[in-house]
């Protein structure tokens, strides 16, 4: 035969079966799911900010981040807002019932790299873009020794909107963590604050010179952190940034993520800014 | 090189037969020169020509000679014998017991030869290969194709592979590559071998041995084909400048001409994009994923929650051209586009990607 394509993959349309253990009711459309491998397999590995194409029987299959402790032999956790059709679907199910996943994908936050070690950490997220960002904050908690000053800052909607609540509670009661949060919008019983992530980061707490900024939201808002991290003097090669695109295939085929010459699914999700800023800046890319 | 006479190209297709394979070729249906099964030798266009292509003109009309292969490229390409419109990437059955389910995937990969492969579309397999490396069912389809490929003598008037240089010789991933040479208006085939399938299917031939004059006419007339390419594209720096041009104002003067109807993606050779379908029955106890070919011109390819990326035509055409044209090379090391001439000939309002992207990288805004 005249030259053959390498190394065919025949599991890779195939979404392995998985158990839902527990199901947690986040917020009034955000959910969050524990599953299990139906075939009792060993846990999935991932790094922090790479996704997983879920599949719901039937109806489709959706590019969702991971959300647990990437060093934990727990179940697989991920943390859904029911947006469309096949969201919507994820949010009835209830333990027992069984999910598809293929993954993980993607690039990862660079947490566990030697660029991270002994520098200040700004994890700025906006609405469900904390839960990509989890895994990068448990990772950071496990190994709080390599790091310096740690930031977190959290915008949401309104107090309503506010993810893992109860966590981020329990992060700001530790003397090691600058947690921040603010809402676009306050109610009668917030007493937090009110305006947009950005102005969080421009508060300062962290060393501009040393720090590693990790930002994930919608593209507006990280579009505004990451000119105020710059403002600060962060340098625009540490900080990173979290993309998204329609995805269909998450393995570089389907041409639905693409981003000028970036695949998202396969050389993102996750970015360095300086690699994709001209891009952010152009309209309809 | 070796010489295959009009009946040793019979005895070709009766050998590939025997061999229980599906030949797929050219064919004159509906007044064009289309891609499909051939059954007998005279299924190929005898006399027929579609070389006088323009921007949104095609027209098949008679040749003075019994050519077999005297046409350039219809609206089919081969692709959609290896990335198919449709297919089925997997079938699922739930499982009343547990709730769960259980897949099954069977991909089909019938023994087949291409016979008719020109240049450009020879590049154009080498750049799907690399796109679906992994994929299982193009994977199996790949390598159960031999392929047959054809030196181009006379281009046609959108074709611009020498441009693109992957013509109008076809290199590359061949199996056996024809040469038709017309005598006093009857066709000859000088044949070479481009692997060890095809040394062996030249073994079963009746060849007979060409001179080295024979071999110099060939070359020769393949060094004159290229002179006479009825397009041509700059590629010198081409990737770099039109990258760096997202906000050029000719964007917008394309898009008010573009129709976003996606023809130029569906006769692409090397255009790849899928969409997903999900199925059921309607008990919904079993289900079926299937992939179908899409374009980046349609609305909804870039749609995520909360807006379409790509809202604006102009942005779908920029899209288009910058992947084809730059973005391709980061991708796959290679340019998106071979230089076939399909997208220029089959737009209905005669768009030239050659002629949109000169403009582009022409000039700075
Ligand atoms: C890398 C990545 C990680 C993500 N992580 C999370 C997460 O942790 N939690 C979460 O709630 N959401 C996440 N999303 C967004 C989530 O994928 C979409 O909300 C989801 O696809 C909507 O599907 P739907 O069918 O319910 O809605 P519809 O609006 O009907 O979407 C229809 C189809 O369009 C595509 N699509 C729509 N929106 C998006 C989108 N934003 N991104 C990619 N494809 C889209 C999908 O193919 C989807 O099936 C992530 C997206 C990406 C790209
Ligand atoms: S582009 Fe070149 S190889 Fe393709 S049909 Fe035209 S002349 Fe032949
Ligand atoms: S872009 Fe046009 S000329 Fe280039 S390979 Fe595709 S159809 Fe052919
Ligand atoms: S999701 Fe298909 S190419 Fe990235």
């Amino acid at each position: 035969m005249n030259a053959t394509p390498g190394g065919a993959d025949p599991a890779l349309w195939l979404p392995e079966p998985w158990r839902i253990e527990r199901v947690r009711r986040e917020l009034s459309d955000t959910f969050t799911l524990e599953l299990q491998p139906t075939a009792g397999g060993a846990p999935l590995r991932f790094l922090p900010g790479q996704f997983n194409m879920l599949y719901a029987f039937g109806l489709g299959e959706v590019p969702i981040s991971i959300s647990g402790d990437p060093e934990a032999d727990g179940p697989l956790v991920h943390t859904i807002r029911a947006v469309g059709p096949v969201t919507e679907a994820m949010r009835r199910l209830v333990p027992g019932d069984v999910l598809g996943v293929r993954g993980p994908f993607g690039s990862c936050w660079p947490v566990s790299g030697a660029e991270a070690e002994g520098c200040d950490l700004v994890i700025v997220a906006g609405g469900v873009g904390l839960a990509p960002l989890r895994p990068a904050i448990l990772h950071v908690l496990r190994h709080r020794q390599r790091f310096g000053q740690v930031c977190i800052f959290y915008g949401a909607r309104t107090p309503a909107d506010i993810l893992y609540r109860h966590e981020l509670r329990r992060w700001r009661g530790q003397f090691d963590l600058l947690v921040d949060v603010t809402v676009d919008r306050a109610t009668q019983d917030w007493a937090g604050r009110v305006g947009v992530v950005p102005r969080l980061v421009e508060g300062g707490g962290y060393d501009p010179q040393h720090t590693l900024a990790l930002v994930c939201g919608p593209e507006i808002m990280m579009r505004h952190t990451a000119r105020a991290l710059l403002a600060r003097g962060v340098r625009r090669e540490r900080i990173h940034v979290s993309m998204e695109r329609n995805m269909k295939c998450a393995v570089g085929l389907c041409g639905h993520c693409q981003f000028g010459p970036h695949f998202v699914c396969r050389d993102g999700p996750v970015f360095r800014f300086d690699v994709i800023e001209a891009l952010m800046t152009v309209d309809g890319l | 090189m070796q010489r295959l006479s009009l009946a040793g190209l019979a005895v070709l297709l009766h050998v590939l037969w025997a061999d229980r394979r599906e030949i797929i070729g050219p064919r004159l249906r509906d007044g064009a020169i289309t891609l499909g099964i051939l059954h007998r030798l005279e299924d190929l266009p005898v006399g027929w020509s579609d070389t006088a292509q323009e921007a949104a003109q095609y027209r098949v009309v008679p040749r003075a000679d019994s050519a077999r292969f005297g046409h350039v490229t219809g609206p089919l390409s081969w692709k959609r014998w290896l990335f198919l419109p449709e297919e089925v990437l997997f079938r699922a059955v739930r499982d009343d017991q547990d709730g769960g389910f259980t897949l099954s995937a069977t991909p089909t990969a019938p023994l087949r030869a291409f016979l008719g492969v020109r240049g450009c579309d020879l590049a154009a397999i080498a750049i799907q290969d690399r796109i679906f490396a992994h994929d299982p069912a193009y994977c199996a389809r790949r390598e159960a194709t031999l392929i047959i490929a054809i030196n181009c003598l006379e281009p046609g008037g959108t074709c611009f592979c020498a441009s693109m240089e992957t013509g109008p010789q076809a290199r590359g991933a061949f199996d056996l590559r024809l040469t038709e040479w017309l005598d006093a208006g009857t066709p000859s085939y000088l044949v070479e071998s481009g692997s060890a399938a095809g040394r062996k299917l030249l073994a079963r031939l009746p060849i007979e041995a060409c001179t080295p004059e024979d071999q110099a006419r060939v070359e020769q007339a393949l060094a004159q084909a290229a002179t006479r390419m009825g397009r041509q594209l700059d590629t010198g720096g081409l990737a770099e400048r039109l990258a760096a041009r997202p906000g050029h104002r000719h964007w917008q003067q394309v898009a008010a001409r573009c129709l976003s109807c996606a023809n130029c993606t569906l006769v692409c050779p090397t255009c790849f994009c899928s969409t997903i379908e999900d199925r059921t029955d309607l008990s919904g106890t079993t289900a079926e994923r299937v992939r179908r070919w899409d374009s980046c011109f349609d609305l909804e390819h870039s749609y995520i929650v909360g807006g379409n990326v790509r809202a604006d035509p102009a942005a779908r055409y920029r899209q288009w051209l910058l992947h084809k044209l730059a973005y391709w090379h980061t991708q796959f090391g290679t340019s998106g586009c071979t230089g076939c001439g399909r997208c220029i000939t089959w737009c209905p309002v005669g768009i030239d990607l050659t002629v949109e992207a000169a403009a582009v990288a022409g000039s700075e805004a």
